[in-house]
């Protein structure tokens, strides 16, 4: 993983990271931020039934960020809630899939499939780790996650069963393929694209992944509001 | 589509009507009733019906009155204390009223 991060944390003393908490950081990264995005649906998704199910989507993603957080706070002697909170924008590990902002409904769905496929390939690979704690956590997650999946499936079965579906949800995929690429490591890309391609059944573009490391401007803006009633109060107030 | 969504709250218990969700298929409907009906570990099954299998019946002749025909329709109070009153035992009746 590049190390292209600022590693102060705000526990002071924390300044050396170990690559097992590189991991679980990028991993709780994505999935806060994922679900701050998928959350931003909530009161305006095109139907009810959809405002459910992606503001449910949402808080399971955050609660699978909070469990990671959980495991990285114990090896770096620090909390949960300041993992989340206390880092300045150029010290998360999420990958930009995440971080876009605004993205309409036909984006919306194809980033969800794309990060839920990635995802799915990521956690495989973590469930076989020697680290008992992380494969643990990798089951549950994984799990939970199986719903999410159904959902994102169900949604590109039906767009691709009509013409209008299948063409905005290519467009879609083939803005965001770049993104999905840098979900994940170099090793696991290639399942990606295998899997995607069969899905779709035609050729992804070839192109370079957007990987860890670049953040999009849109992060800074949802860590102001992420991040603002945290910091409404002195730091080591107690919630 | 529409379907009724009927959830169980304990095993055993009778199905009982909870709610509908609006769904373009089955598979939809399905994903949809469980977080709307089942995020909280609130029931142990659902059971997802479209509308349209749905077949209500609201009309129900009751003609003759056949109150013989149903457990409410013969008082024994009524006929215990008719009795009482032709035979003029009345007082003597347990508690002093007819049949209690």
């Amino acid at each position: 993983m590049r190390r292209a991060y600022a590693t102060h944390f705000p526990a002071g003393d924390l300044q050396v990271t170990t690559s097992r908490v590189e991991l679980l950081l990028a991993i709780a990264d994505d999935e806060l931020f994922l679900g701050w995005r998928n959350s931003e649906w909530t009161g305006i998704a095109p139907f009810l039934e959809e405002d459910v199910a992606f503001s449910s989507i949402a808080q399971n993603e955050i609660g699978h960020a909070r469990a990671l957080y959980e495991l990285a706070a114990a090896e770096l002697g620090t909390t949960a809630d300041e993992l989340a909170f206390d880092r300045q924008p150029d010290e998360y590990r999420c990958a930009p899939l995440v971080q876009l902002r605004k993205l309409e409904w036909a984006r919306t769905i194809a980033r969800h499939w794309l990060y839920e496929t990635a995802d799915e390939i990521r956690l495989e690979a973590l469930k076989g780790s020697d680290d008992a704690e992380i494969a643990g956590i990798a089951a549950k997650i994984d799990r939970e996650e199986a719903y999410h999946r159904m959902h994102a499936e169900m949604w590109i079965d039906r767009l691709l069963s009509s013409d209008e579906g299948r063409a905005r949800l290519s467009e879609a995929v083939d803005e965001l393929w770049p993104y999905a690429l840098g979900v994940l490591d170099d090793e696991l890309r290639p399942e990606l694209r295998r899997h995607a391609e069969e899905r779709l059944g035609r050729k992804l573009p070839d192109v370079q992944p957007i990987p860890r490391g670049v953040h999009e401007a849109e992060l800074a803006e949802l860590w102001e509001e992420m991040t603002m009633v945290r910091r409404s109060a002195p730091a080591g107030a107690r919630w | 589509m529409v379907f009724e969504v009927f959830r169980q709250e304990r095993k055993g218990q009778p199905f009982q009507h909870a709610g509908t969700v609006t769904a373009p298929d089955e598979s939809f409907a399905e994903i949809y009733a469980r977080e709307q009906y089942g995020r909280r570990q609130e029931s142990v099954a659902l059971w997802l019906v479209p509308r349209e299998a749905l077949h209500q019946i609201s009309e129900f002749p009751d003609e003759f009155e056949m109150k013989y025909r149903r457990v409410d329709g013969y008082s024994i109070k009524a006929r215990l204390r008719e009795a009482r009153e032709k035979a003029g035992t009345l007082e003597m009746a347990p508690g002093g009223e007819a049949g209690e």
